[in-house]
């Protein structure tokens, strides 16, 4: 009897699989690399100016106060390009955006500004990707939510369509 | 015109899928030695079937040749400026053509299975032949309903938007339509298994009549994936062989679980032992397959390799999956135990050796399942985890090392029941080899665990493959053991260069100005030029290496980084020296600002050993199929005249009464 | 009208836009250490770290910006004197284990290193019952 039942063993298996497979099926297929850093306090930097129209970006810049937003950003990335507007809102209501600009050009960023409108407080240049490594980004653009205390509370993947100004600033507000 | 006959072939076949399966089915229905006479239209249905899936294949082949731009599926794929080779070699760089191409070889084994194979008792044939029917009508099924390949645009395009660089090869040529081949041949295996185990026919003339599609297949598949191996060796531009990527697995799975199976008949062949084994592993060679295009085409997990992602069609392969693969899995839990358990052996005996190498490869199976599937299963629970060589290696070792050990003596086994004392000469010669080889290597340096141990048993292995032809005449010996010898020589060359790769590769990453030079090993390469050149439909720069073995002349090597225009992408081509000893493999990579050039350069010592073992092991494939084939022949030949003398002795004695048959 | 326009839209769409830096690579990126051995352990390192912006690559097979970005700081780091371990473990603590191709035991892993603890327990017992019932007189293999 033992050995009959041992015969459904590979159905059972089979079973177990094509429902996990189907149930993968109907979920999203999520592409992101989302940062194992929410909760964690800003790792340490200091990047020079990005170009020479902003102050460069250092942790002291986005620690004390009120939460800020962290973009990390390019000259040379399309979907940027869809989400300045946004970030111009953002600002507008009165949040402090700090940019960080990677493997960027002063000129490239000086262009970029000049034709997509400028929200940034500061930028800092991050040539080889450092402080994105650090911060647990793995594309741009992202926009991580810091608290007062510099604590990263909120990380947001991809460009900031129109409908996520409104989350932004309620994570703002929830890291007060 | 064409591609409207295309369809209509393709069509036409899945009808004649229909009456292939229920032909064959009423085979089942006919009494013991009889013929039901609804049964006979399942042979011709599938030999039609072959030449119509074939033609409709042709089609699309031609649709590609002349770049038809009104079929969607040539001018989303293809361009006109495209070399013909790559035009060709395109019908089945995307995933409809590719899909044809599988459905066109699952008719075509059908249809050879169906046209020469005249051994088997009808029933078994009729059960067989509706199975083949019910397995190529889910594909056609899949190709008409979802991924019709002759699909016409409302106005045609302008012009196309071209293939893959990366697929822009000839190992597109190559590699997908020999795997393809394996990958389906196996479904001959599968409903032959089936077939089988409806009819209770597990027996010896069952497993003569599976051996060559299951050596035919396996054969295919070995080449296969040696070439896929090697074309993403230097195409991929870093060197790299074997990734453990999803999409290899899938490829290897299949493959590992025909190697069980070709031996496991072997045993049911020769034995009459191992009978519910060897059906559980012609179904489960096949299932692989069918798995293997979900898990390329589906995209439930991430791979380099994979292309034509889509989860609605993934949807309609695991409902394929699930009415094949669940209901194989289901017949055969209701009807195993129906099997009548098969002859036994002692432990120390040929068929022992081949039982432990069965299940070594299905551990080494579920090794590679597992490691995966893992992360589709951890994504359930959003978590996101990567299983890779670090994982695999190892793993497989653990259960390969021990396989490897008795592959060396398992040959030099008898039958039945044998004596290890025996062998002591052999044994020892074994184990003094592997125990040398390493003690020698690592007292020239500090090398990693596995290609140690690898290069160990690649020294005995090789020897031991000779080993069986000790004290033979060698003139005398069969055909097939010589395609054993060779097979498991394969082995040995194979793992030489795995290990050679693994513990003395030498690596060198450098900015160079033009007349540069780098020392890597031996060789010292000399940046002369770097030039831009143009192809067909790409642009490319150029570098000029001047490579010189311990001073000696210079040979040109010429690495280019490509820049095609449609589709927009970059690739880089490697240049590759290759020596006896090993392959030197240079790349050209970006311009610094300081105007130096980026080389990449690698000499991989006897890293084209891996390959060439493959291509051992197809080969002794290849000549067991001619040796069984030759013994099969001589067989046919002796019975049929056998059967002539009794039929010219019973024309002279026409008073006796004709025998019964 | 209209389909000529759907065509045009197939047409366009099927062209992706591609967006990449003409930045010259980080240090080392595309450079080795000097010395020999810390390059070796760099190089291991790297093969089994995951590109996060490829399709299933590490990030020594990768010619994705991001990837030498990585390679630098792994480079830099073995320079300055982390060992490998502490380098994996700091990229775990950004990316989570899915940065990582080599699984370590934790509670979402243990049924990988389960496995083949349990095939070999299942392949012991297949084989004994198969091969050992007629021990007696057979002795043992190789």
């Amino acid at each position: 009897m033992r050995s009959r039942l041992f015969l459904w063993v590979p159905l059972a298996l089979f079973a177990f699989f094509a429902g996990v497979a189907g149930y993968m099926l109907t979920q999203e297929k999520d592409e992101f690399v989302e940062s194992t850093m929410i909760g964690q306090p800003l790792p340490d930097f200091a990047l020079d100016p990005a170009f020479g129209g902003l102050p460069g970006a250092a942790k002291g810049d986005l620690v004390g106060g009120k939460p800020r937003l962290l973009n990390i950003w390019a000259s040379w990335c399309t979907p940027c390009i869809a989400e300045a507007p946004q970030l111009e809102a953002l600002q507008a209501r009165g949040v402090e955006i700090v940019g960080i600009a990677i493997r960027d050009r002063p000129e490239d960023v000086a262009n970029f500004l000049g034709r997509y409108g400028n929200p940034y407080a500061r930028i800092g240049s991050d040539r080889i990707s450092e402080v994105q490594l650090a911060i647990g980004s793995s594309g741009v653009p992202e926009t991580f939510v810091i608290d007062a205390k510099g604590v990263i509370r909120y990380q947001h993947i991809g460009d900031i369509r129109p409908e996520h100004v409104a989350v932004l600033l309620e994570e703002l507000e929830k890291a007060r | 015109m064409i591609p409207e006959i295309g369809l209509a072939a393709l069509w036409l076949a899945a009808a004649l899928a229909v009456l292939q399966m229920v032909s064959g089915a009423f085979a089942l229905k006919a009494a013991e030695g009889a013929v039901n006479p609804l049964a006979i239209y399942a042979r011709p249905a599938a030999v039609v079937q072959a030449f119509l899936a074939v033609l409709a294949f042709l089609m699309l082949l031609w649709s590609f040749a002349i770049t038809d731009l009104s079929i969607k599926l040539v001018a989303s794929n293809s361009h006109s400026m495209k070399p013909l080779l790559y035009k060709l070699t395109g019908t089945w760089g995307n995933h409809e053509g590719s899909m044809l191409l599988w459905v066109g070889v699952l008719a075509l084994s059908g249809g050879l299975l169906a046209g020469f194979e005249k051994r088997l008792p009808e029933r078994t044939m009729g059960a067989t032949l509706a199975v083949q029917g019910f397995v190529a009508l889910g594909f056609y099924a899949f190709l008409l309903l979802s991924s019709n390949p002759f699909e016409r645009l409302p106005v045609p395009a302008a012009e196309g938007t071209g293939l893959n660089p990366l697929l822009q090869d000839i190992g597109l040529a190559i590699h997908p339509p020999t795997l393809y081949a394996g990958y389906v041949g196996l479904s001959v295996a599968f409903s032959l298994a089936m077939g089988a185990l409806l009819t209770n026919q597990v027996n010896p003339s069952f497993a003569r009549v599976l051996r060559p599609w299951v050596l035919g297949a396996w054969v295919l598949l070995t080449f296969g994936i040696t070439a896929g191996s090697y074309w993403a060796y230097y195409e991929l531009g870093w060197g790299g062989w074997w990734f453990w990527d999803p999409v290899e697995n899938a490829s290897l799975m299949p493959w590992l679980a025909a190697t069980a199976l070709m031996h496991s008949v072997s045993v049911l062949a020769a034995r009459d032992a191992l009978r519910t084994w060897t059906i559980m592993l012609g179904v489960l060679a096949f299932s692989m397959s069918m798995l293997g295009t979900f898990l390329v085409r589906s995209g439930v997990l991430t791979s380099v390799h994979a292309f034509a992602v889509d989860p609605e069609r993934g949807a309609f392969i695991l409902g394929l999956l699930g009415l094949y693969i669940g209901g194989a899995f289901t017949i055969f839990a209701l009807r195993a135990g129906a099997v009548a358990e098969g002859k036994r052996f002692a432990i120390a005996s040929r068929e022992g050796a081949l039982v432990f190498n069965n299940v070594m490869l299905s551990a080494i199976l579920a090794i590679v399942l597992l490691g995966t599937l893992y992360p589709l299963l951890t994504e359930v629970f959003d978590v996101r985890v990567s299983v890779g060589p670090p994982y695999f290696n190892p793993a497989g070792a653990i259960f390969a090392i021990p396989m490897l050990l008795v592959m060396a003596v398992g040959p030099l086994l008898r039958w039945k029941s044998d004596k290890p004392a025996r062998l002591q000469f052999e044994l020892a010669l074994i184990a003094a080899l592997v125990i040398g080889v390493i003690a020698l290597v690592s007292f020239f340096g500090q090398f990693p665990l596995l290609p140690l141990l690898g290069l160990g048993l690649a020294a005995a292995l090789a020897v031991a493959a000779f080993l069986p032809l000790r004290g033979r005449n060698l003139a005398r010996v069969p055909v097939a053991t010589w395609g054993m010898v060779l097979a498991h020589f394969g082995i040995a060359v194979s793992l030489f260069g795995m290990a050679c790769e693994g513990a003395f590769s030498q690596e060198r990453l450098a900015a160079v100005a033009p007349g540069g030079t780098e020392q890597i090993g031996d060789f010292a390469v000399t940046l002369e030029s770097v030039t831009p050149v143009a192809g067909p439909n790409w642009t490319a720069i150029e570098a000029r290496l001047a490579v010189s073995r311990d001073g000696g002349e210079p040979v040109i090597l010429n690495p280019q980084a490509r820049n095609f225009w449609s589709p927009p992408q970059s690739t880089s081509e490697s240049a590759l020296l290759t020596r006896w000893d090993g392959q030197l493999y240079a790349v050209i990579g970006n311009q610094a600002e300081d105007g130096r050039w980026q080389i990449r350069v690698w000499w991989k010592p006897f890293v084209t050993f891996i390959w060439y073992g493959g291509l051992l092991i197809a080969l002794g494939g290849i000549l067991a199929i001619a040796g069984r084939v030759k013994v099969d022949v001589k067989r046919r030949a002796a019975v049929t005249k056998g059967a002539e003398r009794r039929a010219d002795v019973e024309a002279l004695d026409v008073a006796s009464p004709v025998p019964a048959e | 009208m209209i389909r000529a326009v759907v065509a045009l839209l197939l047409a366009l769409l099927a062209i992706p836009a591609l967006a990449q830096d003409s930045m010259p690579p980080a240090p080392y990126a595309y450079n080795q250490l000097d010395d020999p051995r810390l390059e070796a352990e760099a190089t291991a390192l790297m093969h089994t770290l995951r590109c996060l912006k490829c399709q299933s690559q590490s990030i020594a097979d990768s010619d994705a910006p991001m990837a030498g970005d990585m390679r630098h700081q792994v480079r830099s780091r073995i320079l300055a004197g982390e060992s490998p371990d502490q380098i994996r473990g700091w990229l775990i603590a950004r990316y989570g284990d899915y940065v990582s191709y080599e699984p370590e035991v934790s509670a979402t892993t243990w049924p990988l290193f389960a496995a083949p603890v349990l095939l070999l327990l299942i392949v012991g017992g297949v084989l004994l019952r198969r091969l050992g019932k007629r021990r007696s007189d057979a002795g043992d293999a190789a």
